[in-house]
C-alpha cells in the first residue's frame, strides 16, 4: 500500500491486505496457543476486519477518522486478559494504529501517587512511556474509590480521560478487570464508558480446556504427565474450581508448579538413578498429594494439613 | 546574534517534525533523552536547567514531544535543547544535543581584551543585548 500503486488507488484487496499486513499471522498465532476462549477470538477477528476496512477506506480517500480502539476485557482472573492485550497490542502495530506496538502494564499503584502533586507527574510518566503502544491497565476500578472523596485515583482518571480524548493516534488503553467490579467503574465513570469501544468478556474456561492447558504448560517446560497423572490432573481441575479463590489457568500453572516440586522431592529421596523420562514424568503421586483432594485449601489456618 | 551550540546549529531550526524525526532516531540508539532549556547561552554555561527528569525508557517519540511542548509552554523565551545520553558502560556521555527553541531576540557578544602579568593578553566574552 505504500505508494506502489501510483497516486489513487483503485481497488483494495482485503484478502491480499489480511495476509501482507501479518494480520492473518497474529491471528492463527492467537488460535494456536491460546486455548478456548472462542468468543474473545470471535471478537478480536471482527475488530480486525473492521480496522482492516477502515484502513482500506482511508487508502481509497473515503470519509475516515482514527476509530476509538479503547477496550476492556472484563473475565475472572487467569483468562488470559493479559496475554490477550499483548497479541492485540500486535495486532494494532501490524495495521498501523498504533507506531510501536509495546504493551506498557501497570495497575493503580503505577498511576496514583501518595501525595498531593505527585499523581500527575506519575500519571504522566507511564503514559509518556506508553505512547506508540498500548497502555494495560490490570484492575482500573482500583483507580476509583467512591468511599474517598480526597482519593488521588480521581485525579489520574481525569488525566486519563483527557489522554484517551486527545491522543487517540498516539496510544491505545485497554482496561482490564472482574467483571461486575468493572460495570459499577464504568457507571460511576461514565466518561470511560463512553470512550472505550470494544468490551470483551472473557469466559471462564472448561474443566476440558484446563486439560489442555495444563498438558501444553508442561510440554513448554519439558514435562509430561503420564496416563495415571493425566487422570489425577482431570480430578484435580474438577475439585479445584469449586475451592475458594480459583483463578483459571493461574490455579493450574501454580498446581503444576507445586507437582514439579513434588516430583523433585520424589526423585530425590529415591535411591535408583533416574534417567531423562523419570526426570521429565509428572505421576498420579505427584498430583494426588495435593491437599485440594484432602478438603480443600486451609484459608483460615483452622486445620492442619501437611500436604500442599 | 544567532547562537550555534550542539548539532544542527548552523541549518535553519529545526521544524517539530523533524525534532520528531531526531529523536526517534535517538530512541532507536537507546540513549537517554534530556531537556536543558536557559537564559544564558554563553558557551562557558554547561550546565542548563533540566526540565523535568531525564527519560530513559520511552519507546516513541511523542512522550518527549509532550515534555518538549510542556516546557515551551513553560520557557518559551529561553533558550531549549535536547541531549541524548548513552549509559552504555564506557560510553556514558552526550552523544547527541540539538537546539529546539530560541528566544525571539537572541543575544549577542561582546569581546573584553585585558592586559595581565607579563604582557600578555587575555580575552573574555560576554553576553549583551
Amino acid at each position: 500500500m505504500d505508494g506502489d500503486m501510483g497516486e489513487k488507488l483503485a481497488t483494495v484487496d482485503l484478502k491480499a491486505e489480511y495476509e501482507s499486513s501479518g494480520v492473518r499471522e497474529i491471528l492463527d498465532e492467537l488460535d494456536r496457543e491460546l486455548i478456548g476462549l472462542a468468543p474473545v477470538k470471535e471478537r478480536i477477528r471482527e475488530t480486525a476486519a473492521l480496522l482492516l476496512v477502515d484502513r482500506a477506506r482511508r487508502d481509497l480517500g473515503l470519509a475516515y477518522e482514527t476509530p476509538t480502539l479503547h477496550m476492556s476485557f472484563t473475565g475472572n482472573p487467569g483468562t488470559g486478559k493479559t496475554t490477550v492485550a499483548l497479541k492485540m497490542a500486535g495486532l494494532l502495530h501490524r495495521l498501523g494504529y498504533v507506531r510501536k506496538g509495546h504493551l506498557v502494564s501497570v495497575t493503580r499503584d503505577d498511576l496514583v501517587g501518595q501525595y498531593i502533586g505527585h499523581t500527575a507527574p506519575k500519571t504522566k510518566e507511564v503514559l509518556k512511556k506508553a505512547m506508540g503502544g498500548v497502555l494495560f491497565i490490570d484492575e482500573a476500578y482500583y483507580l476509583y474509590k467512591p468511599d474517598n472523596e480526597r482519593d488521588y485515583g480521581q485525579e489520574a482518571i481525569e488525566i486519563l480521560l483527557q489522554v484517551m480524548e486527545n491522543n487517540r493516534d498516539d496510544l491505545v488503553v485497554i482496561m482490564a478487570g472482574y467483571a461486575d467490579r468493572m460495570d459499577r467503574f464504568f457507571a460511576a465513570n461514565p466518561g470511560f464508558r463512553s470512550r472505550i469501544a470494544h468490551h470483551i468478556e472473557f469466559p471462564d474456561y472448561t474443566d476440558e480446556e484446563l486439560a489442555r492447558i495444563s498438558a501444553s504448560m508442561l510440554e513448554n517446560q519439558g514435562y509430561a504427565l503420564d496416563e495415571g497423572g493425566r487422570l489425577a490432573m482431570e480430578d484435580y481441575i474438577r475439585l479445584r474450581r469449586d475451592q475458594p479463590h480459583f483463578a483459571n489457568a493461574r490455579s493450574i500453572r501454580n498446581a503444576l508448579d507445586r507437582a514439579r516440586l513434588r516430583q523433585a522431592n520424589r526423585l530425590f529421596s529415591g535411591d535408583a538413578p533416574v534417567d531423562a523420562q523419570a526426570l521429565s514424568t509428572i505421576t498420579e503421586a505427584d498430583i494426588r498429594a495435593s491437599r485440594v483432594f484432602s478438603g480443600g485449601l486451609d484459608i483460615d489456618g483452622s486445620r492442619r494439613v501437611d500436604a500442599d | 546574534m544567532r547562537i550555534t551550540q550542539g548539532c544542527f546549529s548552523f541549518l535553519p531550526d529545526l521544524t517539530d517534525e523533524q525534532i520528531r524525526d531526531q529523536v526517534e532516531y535517538i530512541l532507536s540508539r537507546d540513549w537517554a533523552v534530556g531537556i536543558e532549556f536557559t537564559d544564558e547561552p554563553h558557551p562557558r554555561n554547561t550546565y542548563w536547567e533540566m526540565w523535568g527528569n531525564p527519560m530513559f525508557d520511552l519507546k516513541d517519540a511523542k512522550g518527549v514531544m509532550m515534555e518538549l511542548d510542556e516546557c515551551r509552554k513553560a520557557h518559551g523565551d529561553s533558550y531549549i535543547r535536547i541531549n541524548a545520553f548513552d549509559s552504555t558502560r564506557g560510553w556514558e556521555t552526550v552523544m547527541m544535543s540539538f537546539i529546539v527553541n530560541r528566544p525571539k531576540s537572541e543575544p549577542g557578544f561582546r569581546t573584553w581584551r585585558m592586559e595581565a602579568d607579563g604582557r600578555h593578553i587575555r580575552y573574555t566574552h560576554e553576553l549583551v543585548g
